[in-house]
């Protein structure tokens, strides 16, 4: 609904306002006089009839008024393609990652500044003054409320899916001390996914995206023992993972799938839905995964890619196979933690125990996450 | 709405391009000039700047003036000239900078527009 009265007024912070104000009407009538057949349209009525109050009492804004008055009340479809604009503008690329971030959890997902700043444990006030200094870049430097050309479509829908997922991450990779306080953002922005394939059904790579995050979510729970210790996906209890959350991410890549446009997102899921549907470690396509990461090098070359695959070689061919592929990473891995605890673990394979606990100790350097710490610590003895 | 494209490159490339033979630099002036050419209508003003060993910034000191030899930013990078576009939107003078054909980066900037007549 803000995103229809941003499309109507132009003005993001008013849109927001007329929305907070049409909701507190609502509080007010509802009980009284009973919820409305379509409370929706009911909202947007009294969000408009406001405006139209408002911009009365202003003067300069008769431009707007007429631009109020004649737009007619939008249909769900148009309500879709102003979700979809909000969207794409709260990701815009001169915006800064955290900004989009805050922007879009606070105009699409309609969060409160306090809940942001909960989930990210940062102020209110440096949540609240992101958005503000991303509102006014918008209107300053005139970033367009509208969804992309056709010719720009895959670059800006890219953008809007890194900004989901580190929004995910961001909840995701939360420890089970932090997880009991804080907002859950993987479950927003497995919500937001879920809106983006709704609003795009034919993207495959947002399809993807909401598939892995499901994947991701069905194991959730089996991460963490009951001390809050970290569960490597090799040790995890695999009856507790949710089946019918997987299933349902099945379904959405089986989609995805279907339009034969493969990309980094179908991939990444892919391998998960592997995990997911092997009955144990040791039966896992190892096989299958391998040629997974390759055709993901393919499109996204990284290192880090190129270290998970040579752990899923590792499990096809040995220790022995793997380690030169580990190893011809070292300089550009040498800041990352899961270099070194898989480094460690291949020496330890092959037996040279000295090695290993330098490559854990390093590791250990590396790594500020208490849950991460703490295992690496039980494997340094 | 109207924006200033700024061209930079590092030092190093900007002292390059200082040093190159002219019969070089009027052949690396094509695809410069077919981009002038293609966005003629959006463009209203720019210009290349003579490198950086020629700047001259003048400073206020507690309000004195105070002439000093070289650019007044000390940085990796170097601005080597500008143009200003009248498009409809962001996206627009992003898509001329992302067009620009000598490499290096372009920095896009509003301009304020207070509504005065054009000069």
């Amino acid at each position: 609904m803000t995103a229809a009265l941003v499309r109507a007024l132009g003005d993001f912070d008013l849109a927001e306002e007329l929305v907070q104000e049409a909701l507190l009407e609502a509080v007010e009538h509802w009980p009284k006089d009973g919820i409305p057949d379509k409370p929706g349209a009911w909202l947007l009525t009294t969000a408009r009839r406001k405006a139209v109050d408002l911009f009365r009492r202003k003067a300069r804004f008769r431009e707007k008024l007429a631009l109020l008055e004649g737009a007619s009340m939008r249909d769900d479809m148009a309500e879709g393609d102003d979700r979809l604009r909000l969207i794409f503008t709260c990701c815009h690329p001169a915006l800064s990652r955290e900004a989009q971030v805050a922007l879009t959890l606070r105009a699409v997902g309609g969060l409160t500044t306090t809940e942001i700043a909960r989930a990210f444990i940062t102020s209110e006030a440096t949540i609240a003054q992101r958005i503000v200094r991303a509102k006014r870049k918008i209107v300053d430097a005139k970033i367009p409320y509208r969804v992309p050309a056709e010719a720009d479509m895959g670059e800006r829908l890219a953008e809007v899916l890194a900004v989901l997922y580190l929004m995910f991450n961001e909840g995701y990779l939360a420890t089970a001390g932090e997880r009991a306080s804080r907002r859950d953002l993987a479950e927003d922005a497995v919500w937001l996914a879920g809106l983006m394939v709704r609003l795009m059904p034919d993207e495959p790579e947002a399809l993807g995206l909401l598939a892995l995050m499901r994947l991701h979510l069905a194991r959730a729970d089996s991460r963490f023992d009951q001390h809050g210790n970290l569960v490597l996906l090799q040790d995890q209890d695999r009856s507790r993972w949710d089946q019918e959350r997987i299933a349902s991410a099945m379904v959405v890549l089986q989609r995805a799938a279907a339009l034969r446009r493969a990309g980094p997102y179908q991939l990444q899921a892919a391998i998960a839905a592997c995990h997911a549907e092997a009955r144990s470690w040791p039966e896992t396509d190892w096989r299958q995964i391998v040629g997974l990461y390759d055709a993901l090098l393919e499109l996204m070359p990284s290192p880090v890619v190129q270290l998970n695959r040579a752990i899923a070689h590792r499990y096809l061919d040995g220790a022995q196979a793997a380690l030169p592929e580990v190893d011809a990473l070292a300089e550009a891995l040498d800041d990352y933690y899961l270099f070194h605890a898989t480094r460690a673990e291949l020496l330890r394979d092959l037996g040279r125990d000295a090695e290993g606990r330098a490559a854990l100790a390093r590791a250990l350097e590396l790594t500020a996450n208490p849950a991460e710490r703490a295992l690496l610590r039980r494997r340094l003895g | 709405m109207k924006y200033v494209l700024l061209f930079g490159d590092t030092k190093e490339r900007a002292k390059q391009w200082d040093s190159m033979p002219e019969a070089q630099k009027v052949a690396a002036y094509g695809p410069i000039n077919q981009w002038f050419g293609k966005y003629g209508s959006k463009i209203t003003g720019g210009h290349e700047l003579q490198p950086e060993r020629t700047a001259t910034t003048v400073k206020f000191n507690n309000g004195k003036a105070v002439v000093t030899d070289g650019p007044f930013i000390e940085g990796k990078e170097v601005i080597g000239g500008y143009a200003e576009v009248d498009v409809a939107d962001i996206d627009e003078a992003i898509k001329m900078a992302k067009e620009w054909p000598t490499g290096g980066l372009v920095e896009v900037r509003p301009v304020v527009d207070r509504g005065e007549p054009q000069r």
